[in-house]
């Protein structure tokens, strides 16, 4: 990579200096540009050393592409905080009127990203500090056949029932997805208000729900995030960046000619029982997905990347990696059943009695959810050690259409005009 | 779509301002041999938009430079509209914060003219159909030169702008956003003939 090539032959306190200092003074695009894809780089940078001034460094201005081929905050490596927001676009009923709102959320989406107040913006100090913010829309079945009946793909629809769930149809389906991230919940709680206000006239609120990550700048971009059960979560996830990702989120072959560059999303909100899982002691959640808790590897390795040995048996004959470990249960060994997830924990207020209301929103995109999602989620439906502590409470499935160009919209390639 | 971050609220890029005045020298000592150029054509709005309203009154906003001399906008027009005037909100003498008509219209120099609620502002005083969010609708700004400036502008919901009107009655442009029945519509637009149906004034 260019960028790389050439910030690596700066020494790494001065480049941090440059990138850093350039953007909040506003040095232009082009400089934002080469801020958003060397991110990266310049935390690891200081993650390996430079703690005193990694401390001081200021990341606000950092920004995503709006505009492109493909919608960001998919392929984009996770924000620290995110807010997901299903609206149901009731006042809806013509693909006019989809595009009207969908011209008002891509300005407004183009424009927070890149740290610009949003038209119209009544409180346009909040806008300055976009901090790697993306906005990503998807649509649900009734808004994509509002442009014709033949235009939904076959897997746009509510996912089977899993004897697992226990859904809450509040916090289910919904017409329109907006999902906000960014490393700073400020700026995330402002693009969503903005977003949200354009909605009013088309449409209510479904269901919002907040997610978080560490913060930006507490561990190494590279790590794999842990659930609140204290697991390596994530794992096997397709690396950013890799011909796996490429095929498992984008392959659009199989999918109508306006899905190019487009996907599709599942959300599963997932409940965890802290408390009973509180009742586990270390072995008995380790065996329960198959993997250590120290560092994710699996019970049959010592790395976090060592491929599990899913036929290796203790003395006495049995698996090492048991039968029931979500490890086992979530591989498949059918090529092409393979999901990229990019989950979040919630941690909400409880209510009457228990400490804790917490969980994961698992975030899972894939080409085509029927084939992709949906046998590897009947698996772990049939058995799944795990399921004894998680309770799927939310779900829907969107279709994220392409990104766009500027002057155009998001969902154009389905609403053309 | 211009995405540089400028504030209404009169908060804006030194890196613009500079910028701006930089031009402005150019243009300057260029001016006298291309005397005769429209006034219009050194006028250019940046993040325009305009308030949604089922019906009455509603205002247009944005950030209005030139990249000439000063010019002055003597009068504005819409088909959303047939009475539209150039407005500025000023104290009344109770204090309240109320809007009229500006006299000598809006003078536009090199550093911006920011039309926005609260402020200066165009006044549309009679719509023709509700403004739905998410519509465009076209404006005229006519130069003191009779040059004629146009632009669109993206109806958006909004719910401030409420200042009352000093006018020969005394309304307020509260307006509901245009909602709850924008499906019965359709996909009425307010271009071309939509003045035709103007109501006697």
């Amino acid at each position: 990579m260019t960028q790389s090539d050439t910030n690596d032959a700066l020494p790494g306190l001065n480049r941090r200096r440059f990138l850093w200092g350039g953007a909040a003074t506003g040095v232009g695009a082009a400089t934002a540009a080469l801020i958003g894809s060397s991110w990266r780089d310049a935390s690891s940078t200081a993650a390996a050393g430079h703690a005193e001034d990694a401390r001081s460094a200021i990341h606000g201005a950092l920004t995503v592409p709006f505009y492109g081929a493909r919608q960001a905050g998919i392929d984009t490596p996770a924000q620290s905080h995110t807010v997901i927001t299903a609206v149901d676009l009731v006042q809806v009923q013509t693909a006019e009127q989809v595009v009207r709102l969908m011209r008002l959320l891509t300005d407004d989406a183009a424009r927070l990203t890149q740290g610009a107040a949003a038209l119209a913006d009544p409180e346009p100090e909040l806008a300055i500090v976009p901090a790697r913010l993306t906005v990503t829309f998807g649509f649900g079945e009734r808004i994509v056949r509002l442009a014709g009946d033949n235009s939904a793909p076959s897997w746009l629809r509510p996912l089977p029932a899993f004897s697992i769930d226990d859904l809450d149809e509040d916090q289910c389906g919904g017409d329109l997805l907006i999902h906000v991230a960014s490393e700073d919940l400020v700026t995330v709680s402002h693009a969503q208000r903005m977003l949200l206000k354009d909605t009013r006239s088309f449409g209510q609120v479904r269901w919002s729900t907040e997610g978080f990550r560490r913060a930006f700048g507490s561990e190494e971009a590279s790590v794999t995030m842990r659930n609140l059960f204290g697991q390596v979560d994530g794992t096997a996830n397709p690396r950013l960046g890799s011909d796996d990702l490429e095929t498992v989120v984008w392959d659009s072959s199989a999918s109508p000619a306006w899905l190019f560059n487009g996907t599709s999303m599942v959300i599963r909100k997932i409940a965890m029982d802290l408390d009973t899982w509180d009742e586990l002691d270390r072995p008995g959640r380790e065996e329960s997905v198959g993997r250590y808790l120290t560092n994710g590897a699996p019970l049959t390795g010592h790395n976090e990347k060592d491929e599990p040995d899913f036929e290796k048996t203790t003395p006495l004959g049995f698996p090492v990696i048991a039968e029931f470990a979500h490890t086992r249960r979530a591989r498949s060994s059918v090529p092409g059943e393979k999901i990229f997830r990019r989950a979040y924990n919630y941690n909400t207020t409880p209510t009457g009695g228990p400490v804790s209301d917490a969980g994961l929103l698992f975030l899972s995109y894939q080409a085509d959810v029927d084939r992709q999602f949906v046998p590897l989620q009947q698996r772990l439906d049939e058995l799944d050690l795990l399921n004894q502590w998680t309770t799927p409470i939310g779900s829907a499935v969107f279709a994220i259409p392409p990104g766009c160009a500027e002057g155009g919209f998001i969902g154009d390639s389905l609403f053309a005009i | 779509m211009k995405l540089s971050t400028k504030f209404a609220t009169g908060f804006v890029a030194l890196g613009t301002i500079t910028a701006l005045v930089g031009c402005a020298a150019t243009a300057s000592e260029t001016a006298p041999s291309t005397a005769v150029a429209a006034q219009a054509d050194s006028v250019s709005i940046e993040d325009a938009w305009v308030k949604s309203a089922e019906e009455g009154m509603s205002a247009a906003f944005g950030i209005l430079s030139t990249d000439g001399a000063e010019v002055t906008v003597i009068s504005a027009s819409t088909a959303a509209s047939p009475m539209i005037e150039l407005h500025e909100t000023v104290a009344g003498d109770d204090g309240q914060m109320m809007m009229q008509e500006k006299d000598g219209g809006f003078v536009v120099s090199k550093v911006e003219m920011i039309l926005a609620p609260g402020g200066d502002h165009l006044m549309l005083m009679g719509l023709t159909a509700p403004l739905l969010a998410g519509d465009t609708v076209g404006f005229e700004l006519t130069m003191e030169d009779g040059s004629i400036f146009s632009f669109d502008a993206p109806v958006k919901d909004y719910s401030g702008a409420n200042e009352t009107y000093n006018g020969d009655e005394s309304v307020d442009i509260e307006t509901d956003s245009a909602s709850g029945s924008a499906d019965d519509r359709g996909s009425d637009t307010r271009s071309g003939s939509a003045d035709e149906g103007a109501p006697d004034q």
